[in-house]
């Protein structure tokens, strides 16, 4: 019964291997390397052999004893299995004789040499199954073929998601188009990026109109607008028409190479789960061959000495061979870097760059995310929210008020302008004079125009009418009789409140928010999102103790929640790295937000720290899949080999099926689109 | 200094013994293989030589698994 499965199983591997050959060369792209390709024939060529001894049987030899002398059938049988298992087998026992003499003795194969050779042993001293020993060094060497084709394929496949870089850059000489290695352009040079290209240098366009698709970036694939000043950002794809950039940067120092850096260095911190299983890996091979030694000699010691009975050192011999097949943990080493890896190609493909994964593991623990406010949960651009209580035409007061202000460079008096929309004509306007702390006093139009806060109304008298809004009031005097008042404030962002549900549903247990701003509107803002709690009026420095502070407290309670800080990167970098985890947001175009954080996210929506938390959860959750399912697996074949019930090919099977399973496992990480 | 290199290893435990070995040479102050970029990162003690010491590294490294590669 069991050699008809085996047989089964060589004509599917013979059929299998040959087609497989004969596509990829057929393919011509893609190809099989030199060395899976050698091996794939080896398998090939071992898996007929072996087939065709099986077919032919020991009776098949017979005749040859008739013909030559006696026991010739035999030998001859012997030496052809020999040399199939030389086909098949001859680089392992070559690696493992290389081991020994290296000092380095439990590799797997020399595991797979002592298993093998064992097996062998005892056929040959039992005359007849010389199958299980070739059998099982032929489904190891197709599970470690497997297993290199896999991995090697899946990490092509990642690194192309992953690739942006840029082959060349179109440069104007004489009137002509020349496309100039990226790295040899200089600073200042122009650049015409062409409709269907990607933007290899930032730069500021000086030429042409266009769109761009930055969803290569920032995974959105929102169309951006660029036209003539308009800063450019590298990586992005021109999409409509023709543009001429003039570079700001070196390619080096351009956000693709700086992203491209960081991604392909991601995998290189390692995370706990990493260091766990090269840390296990590595006692794990001893203790089981040690075991093995024992599970070879003990047994039959005690039941010759002890019970009386016969040794049976082959069955027990046997039983060891099968402990050494189970002990390669390659299945476990690998799957746990790739999880990672392709974790982290599925989240920088999503606009979320992690700087590794370490900090994927810790982003998966967050308990409490503190956020910093302006240009995180707001926009961090003040803008005309209300005009209230005006007797005039609002667009009229605002007008007046950007005239009046228009002298000033003030944050106040920008978002002004650009309320009225035009540039205001400084004709109209005369006797400016500010107020320093309160506002200012200006002829518009022959008018006596005063805009500024209260301060300014009580100091002229003018009773004025408080606003219930949160923002900065600017109250209007005109001729002396009160006009109403403006009210500018930060806009909260479009996603904000979707973002702080979002991640209360993905389990972080407490936001706060941290704001240099005044209370009154901390408050509001943090109230009108659903964050738990707002620290308002600190000073930067404040904001680092205040993060230490809750650190402490959380880390009180339970060591392992962490606390992850988000800010725009801009001014709060000693925050971003004192957190457990920094995440910097709109990093698009900014140096120091990639430089000081952990995490990155390319656009400014808030949805992407959900994102990256189900992602990291998701990524975390396949590790410690593989590891339960490959050390159980593992375990249990174990036990079963020591108590006899698992021979050499269950064993072989469990260490090749876990491995695969694995394998495909850790790919899942790459799909986070619709987390 | 710092210096990354292109390697080529088969297995991901191979890989890790790898960085073992190459950390134990001297002139090494610390290294990384990166199975998946296929890269290994390597920083040397001040005042040694790269290249001197990546042959003794390359030596180690065959040491214990005889079918990986460093690209010097």
């Amino acid at each position: 019964m069991q050699e008809q499965i085996i047989n089964g199983l060589l004509s599917a591997v013979v059929a299998a291997a040959a087609i497989f050959l004969f596509l990829k060369e057929r393919s011509g792209e893609d190809r099989l390397n030199r060395k899976q390709k050698k091996m794939l024939i080896r398998i090939l060529v071992s898996a007929m052999l072996l087939l065709a001894l099986q077919l032919v049987t020991a009776e098949g030899f017979e005749p040859l004893d008739r013909i030559l002398f006696p026991a010739a059938g035999r030998i001859t049988r012997l030496a052809l299995y020999l040399i199939d298992y030389g086909i098949i087998g001859h680089d392992i026992l070559r690696k493992a004789f290389q081991g020994i003499r290296n000092g380095r003795v439990f590799d797997e194969n020399f595991l797979m040499a002592v298993a093998t050779i064992g097996a062998m042993a005892l056929a040959i001293y039992e005359n007849g199954d010389y199958l299980e020993a070739i059998a099982v060094m032929l489904f190891y060497q197709i599970g470690e073929w497997f297993q290199g084709y896999a991995v090697g394929k899946s990490r092509r496949n990642i690194s192309e998601l992953m690739d942006i870089r840029p082959d060349y850059a179109n440069v104007e000489e004489d009137g002509r188009l020349i496309q100039a290695d990226p790295d040899e352009v200089a600073i200042g040079s122009v650049i015409v990026v062409q409709p269907g290209e990607k933007v290899p240098i930032d730069g500021v366009a000086v030429e042409g109109i266009s769109t761009l698709n930055t969803s290569a970036l920032t995974g959105e694939s929102l169309p951006r607008e660029a036209k003539p000043g308009d800063e450019i950002v590298s990586g992005c794809i021109n999409m409509t028409g023709v543009l001429k950039i003039r570079t700001t940067k070196e390619f080096g120092e351009s956000t693709v190479s700086k992203i491209l850096d960081l991604v392909e260095n991601a995998s290189s911190r390692k995370s706990k789960s990493e260091d766990f299983i090269s840390k296990f890996a590595k006692v794990y091979t001893p203790a089981v061959c040690y075991s093995a030694l024992a599970l070879a000699l003990l047994p039959p010691v005690v039941r010759m000495l002890f019970l009386g009975l016969a040794a049976d050192w082959g069955v027990w011999i046997y039983r060891a061979l099968t402990f050494l097949v189970i002990s390669c943990p390659c299945a476990l080493v690998i799957s746990i870097p790739l999880s990672f890896f392709a974790g982290i190609g599925g989240a920088s493909q999503q606009g979320i760059l992690v700087k590794g994964s370490n900090y994927l593991e810790i982003l998966s623990q967050v308990k409490c995310l503190v956020f910093d406010k302006t240009g995180t949960l707001t926009q961090g651009v003040f803008e005309v929210n209300g005009v209230h209580h005006n007797q005039m035409e609002a667009q009229k007061l605002v007008e007046y008020a950007a005239l009046a202000e228009s002298a000033s460079s003030h944050p106040i008096s920008k978002s002004l302008k650009r309320a009225y929309g035009k540039e205001p004509n400084r004709a109209r306007v005369s006797d400016i004079q500010e107020i320093s702390g309160s506002g200012v006093l200006a002829k518009v139009d022959g008018m006596e125009v005063a805009a500024g806060n209260d301060k300014l109304m009580r100091r002229l008298g003018i009773p004025y009418v408080d606003c219930r809004e949160t923002g900065t009031i600017i109250h209007m005097a005109i001729q002396g009789t009160y006009a109403g008042h403006i009210v500018i404030s930060d806009l909260v962002k479009p996603h904000a409140k979707e973002a702080i549900s979002a991640l209360k549903a993905a389990g972080v247990e407490e936001t706060v928010m941290l704001t240099g701003d005044i209370k009154k509107v901390a408050d509001q803002v943090a109230a009108s999102l659903g964050i738990d709690e707002a620290y308002s009026e600190l000073l930067p420095g404040d904001k680092v103790s205040k993060v230490e502070e809750l650190m402490r407290g959380r880390h009180g309670k339970s060591g392992k929640a962490k606390l992850a800080f988000v800010g725009d990167g801009i001014n709060d970098a000693p925050v971003l790295s004192r957190a457990d985890i920094g995440i910097a947001m709109g990093a698009m175009g900014s140096d120091a937000a990639i430089e000081a954080a952990d995490i990155v996210l390319m656009d400014d929506d808030p949805l992407k720290i959900s994102k990256a938390i189900r992602i990291s959860r998701k990524c975390l959750g396949i590790v410690y899949q593989n590891i339960t399912l490959a050390l159980g697996i593992k375990f249990a074949c174990l036990l079963l080999g020591a108590l006899g019930i698992a021979n050499m090919y269950l064993a072989i099977f469990a260490d090749v099926g876990v491995m695969v399973l694995a394998v495909l496992n850790a790919i899942r990480c790459l799909f986070v689109k619709n987390l | 200094m710092k210096k990354t290199y292109k390697i080529e290893v088969d297995c991901a435990n191979c890989a890790n013994l790898m960085e073992d070995a190459a950390r134990k040479t001297a002139g090494v102050q610390n290294a990384t293989v990166n199975f998946m970029t296929q890269k290994m990162i390597v920083e040397f003690e001040d005042g040694k030589e790269p290249k001197a010491v990546m042959g003794n590294v390359l030596k180690a490294c065959q040491k214990v698994e005889p079918d990986c590669e460093i690209f010097l």
